[in-house]
């Protein structure tokens, strides 16, 4: 085969082994994942192979024609970003997998869980490999739609009920937002292909719609990345097992966005108005995802609002664009998806094994669980940003590239050492307070973590650690060409665990200085900012309900209007419709019929006919009891049975006179039987318009066929039919030949049709009186029972 | 000749979809059964009008030749007023029912479907 497509085979694989995960699930229970964990791992390797390529500079791209009329392929793009987020999805997946073995276990809906975790992966794969358009978005919302699932995954619950649905209302409306204005983007350069797209750069930034696709593209990867104020549905989205917490919520799906605002740099980037709206939204992110952190008592709570602050961290860099900045968000969303996946695993292991993930009831784990207790510190140490881990590194770069003494970094830069101080206090308040100090009793007996659970988070863990030692082999393979595709130009990585003397180092050690002062007086800060929480009140969550309550209630508003209830209403509107659409299009259109030539030499009895039916039709208006109405809809009926006869359609009269025989039989033996009103009576008000649309309706019908028949008329099929009715029918009568042969399907539709209905009747009268009562009231007592 | 048939269609509409405005059930029936007989003869004249030949082919001939009147249309029609004499049978039973378990003639009044006063539907998740 050849590597386009083992590309393709990758790219499904995924959604294959979701299919058959429910099947190995129940034959192999829990130790299924360790068969399942293989496909991440196949994916991986696969992917693995690129990288000599990728870092020698070179950019991969393949697929398979789509829809070629409308310029749509499936093809894909593999270059130095979106080979670090596929080692990072399939890497992490691998061991999520295996994790969720384990956190899951006896579990009796894993094999769906592992499916939907496998099936997110697939998507999560094709979303940062896709080079069109349309590729993109069709995986951008099957994250979101496998994030939906996996958050409401405990369905019991209401607020997982809720929180599902939230994260599908936001992200899958930005999703939208983004479709537009990937659609803008294609309008103005005709383009449907990122690959293609980087030389249209300069042309779509002078573009008049610029800002339009600009602020769209915003909306899609603000939801995504919980951007504030889009952020409430992550930390609502930790109702998720842990998990999808660690994969979906914190390594990978939200940081789609930002994968989007970093594949788009080089193409929308470099613009006064990118370089103030994501430098302004990262950083009221940032500041505000890890003051809300402080807040939280729940580890995953605590983990959410930190990652939402890293979130921030990261639109920021990408906002500010420059050599440093890029090189820094390269940095830092690696070290980020390594260190938070693995503290929120431990945060999981926690939780499994203590019964509670509530910071102020843990304590004392060290001796119970010291393997998990390492893996912890060593995490935190890299998102605190310590030596000698990878976070480290990114944090030295992150001050570099603040460290300019223009006023706005200067601003920038005292807002990015408040968050990493806050990031720093949270990050050691859950890697040390629940180890350390006296044991605490908690729910379950604590005892270390099998190995399913803590391989992940130790694998992570060291990988942070070894990233660091081995920077320059890390930046060659990864750093350097995912920095040169963010820029869209060559770049290449060099910071390492040496520390150079400067502002960054300054700026590190001031950070680190606070952070501790934070760590020391957390629960000081925690009081303050729950009353400064308290006093404001109202935050977007609780505007998110408001919003659903007000659709809802905006939805029935409009629903009782437009369905009244009233069979009376809805009459009236379609026969108004059918007039004005019979009206009003031919003088739109010019199509109205000429001045109508009324024969004079009309025989007298068809005149005489023709009286007798308008005789009959206002009789049945007007009758005063219900049996003059009766004979008088006989009376037409019988009238229009003869202007048949007299035009050359005997067959269709004897059938009109038995069916009106039949209909005036009918109705006079159920209409005697039943205590009508008599007759018809409308106040004069409900009389005047019903005639005003009646008369439209029928002046509508008139002008119609005035019109039709003023046209030339085409035979071709009546000729036929009087052609063949003999030489292949056999049969003389043309009108029986094309009813019960050349037609004969249709007759048979129509017997159906008839029989149906004599079943329906059947039926009908055959239910006695009062016994859907009864039957209502049976099915009410067996719901009570 | 079709100058006067628009003329009688449009007055069968006309009295057609007044009697359909009714609130009274008898009265929308009754509606129904003249609706079947307008748009027959609307595509009756549509079809155009040849009098008192029927489409039938003389012993001895092997098509039809010379006037006749459209069969087509008189095929449609044919098919059309069984189908409108079975839906006129079913919607009186179910008038005839309707009345027998609601007693009341008046749409208005038939409200188990959509009531009057309907409950909110519920508004948690």
């Amino acid at each position: 085969m050849d590597v386009a497509a083992l590309t393709f085979l990758a790219l499904s694989l995924p959604f294959v082994a979701a299919l058959v995960a429910p099947v190995l699930t129940r034959f192999l229970g829990h130790n299924a994942a360790w068969l399942l964990a293989l496909v991440p791992v196949a994916t991986f390797v696969h992917f693995l192979g690129f990288a000599p390529e990728i870092a020698a500079g070179e950019v991969v791209t393949g697929g398979y024609a789509w829809i070629p009329s409308f310029n749509v392929s499936f093809s894909w793009l593999i270059d130095g970003l979106s080979l670090t987020f596929a080692l990072l999805i399939s890497g992490i997946g691998t061991l999520i997998v295996l994790y969720s073995g384990g956190y899951l276990k006896g579990h009796p809906h894993q094999g769906r869980f592992l499916s939907f975790i496998l099936m997110f992966m697939g998507s999560m794969q094709g979303l940062v490999l896709s080079d069109s358009f349309l590729m993109l978005f069709v995986f951008w919302e099957l994250t979101s739609i496998t994030s939906f699932l996996l958050i409401g995954f405990d369905h019991g619950r209401e607020a997982a009920r809720r929180a599902a649905l939230q994260a599908l209302v936001v992200t899958g409306g930005g999703g939208l937002s983004l479709l537009a204005g990937l659609l803008i983007l294609w309008n103005v350069s005709g383009i449907t292909q990122f690959s293609l797209l980087l030389s249209f750069g300069t042309e779509l930034r002078e573009s008049p719609f610029y800002l339009a696709a600009l602020l769209l593209v915003l909306g899609g990867a603000f939801t995504k990345s919980a951007q504030f104020p889009f952020h409430f549905w992550l930390p609502n989205a930790m109702e998720a097992p842990t998990p999808v917490s660690a994969y979906l919520h914190s390594a990978t799906m939200v940081k789609a966005g930002v994968y989007l605002l970093m594949r788009l740099n080089p193409v929308l980037g470099d613009t006064p108005e990118w370089q103030f709206l994501l430098p302004l939204f990262g950083a009221a992110t940032l500041v505000s995802g890890a003051a809300l952190a402080v807040r939280q008592t729940d580890l995953k709570l605590m983990l959410a609002y930190t990652t939402m602050a890293s979130l921030g961290l990261l639109v920021l860099l990408t906002g500010l664009g420059s050599p440093h900045a890029v090189e820094a968000a390269a940095l830092y969303l690696v070290a980020h998806a390594l260190f938070k996946g693995a503290l929120f695993m431990v945060a999981g292991i926690i939780d499994h094994e203590t019964g509670s993930r509530d910071l102020t009831r843990l304590g004392g784990l060290r001796s119970a669980m010291p393997l998990t207790f390492a893996v912890a510190l060593a995490a935190a140490l890299s998102m605190g940003g310590l030596p000698p881990f990878f976070g480290f590194i990114a944090k030295e770069e992150i001050y570099e590239a603040l460290s300019s003494f223009d006023r706005r970094s200067m601003v920038f830069a005292g807002l990015t050492v408040l968050g990493n101080a806050l990031m720093f206090a949270v990050a050691f308040a859950i890697a040390l307070k629940p180890f350390l100090g006296p044991k605490v009793e908690t729910p379950r007996h604590a005892h270390e973590a099998p190995v399913l659970l803590w391989l992940g988070p130790a694998i992570l863990a060291l990988k942070g650690l070894s990233f660091a030692l081995m920077s320059g082999l890390a930046h060659r393979v990864i750093s350097s060409p995912m920095s040169s595709a963010i820029a869209g130009e060559p770049r290449t990585v060099v910071v390492s665990l040496v520390p150079h003397i400067g502002v960054p180092l300054i700026l590190s050690a001031v950070t680190l200085l606070i952070g501790i002062v934070f760590y020391l007086n957390l629960d000081r800060l925690r009081a303050v900012m729950a009353l400064i929480l308290a006093d404001i009140g109202w935050g977007p969550d609780r505007g998110f309900d408001q919003f659903i309550r007000g659709l809802l209630r905006f939805a029935v508003a409009i629903t009782r209007r437009l369905q009244s209830g009233r069979l009376d209403v809805y009459m009236t509107v379609v026969f108004l419709l059918i007039a004005v659409v019979l009206l009003a299009t031919p003088v739109r259109y010019g199509e109205l019929p000429r001045a109508p030539f009324f024969a004079a030499d009309v025989p007298a009895h068809e005149l005489a006919i023709m009286a007798i039916a308008v005789a009959g039709l206002f009789a049945v208006v007007l009758a005063a009891d219900r049996l003059t109405a009766i004979v008088s809809l006989g009376i037409q009926g019988f009238a229009v049975a003869v202007i048949f006869l007299l035009y050359g359609a005997p067959d269709l009269s004897f059938t009109q006179f038995m069916i009106e025989t039949l209909s005036v039989v009918v109705l006079a033996l159920v209409m005697t039987r039943l205590r009508l009103s008599p007759s018809d009576h409308r106040p004069l008000r409900q009389k005047l318009p019903d005639s005003m649309i009646a008369l439209a309706c029928g002046l509508g019908f008139g002008l119609f066929l005035l019109r039709a028949t003023g046209a030339p008329f085409d035979a071709t099929l009546t000729d036929f039919y009087n052609l063949y009715s003999k030489s292949i029918a056999h049969g003389a009568n043309v009108v029986n030949v094309i009813i019960v042969d050349f037609r004969g399907t249709d007759t048979l539709g129509e017997i159906a049709v008839v029989m149906i209905t004599g079943l329906a009747i059947l039926s009908l009268v055959r239910l006695r009186a009062g016994s859907l009562k009864r039957g209502a009231d049976r099915s009410a007592a067996e719901e009570r029972v | 000749m079709e100058a006067w048939f628009a003329l009688l269609v449009g007055i069968f509409f006309t009295v057609a979809v007044y009697l359909m405005l009714s609130k009274f059930i008898i009265r929308v029936l009754l509606g129904v059964a003249v609706l079947g007989n307008a748009v027959n003869l609307l595509i009756f004249t549509g079809g155009r009008l040849t009098r008192d030949v029927p489409p039938v082919i003389t012993a001895g001939a092997d098509a039809l030749g010379g006037p006749a009147a459209n069969a087509l249309p008189q095929a449609l029609i044919l098919t059309a007023i069984v189908i409108s004499f079975s839906f006129f049978a079913f919607l009186l039973v179910l008038a005839w029912r309707a009345y027998e378990d609601l007693s009341t003639d008046n749409t208005d009044e038939m409200r188990v479907a959509e009531p009057v006063k309907e409950p909110m539907p519920p508004l948690g998740y």
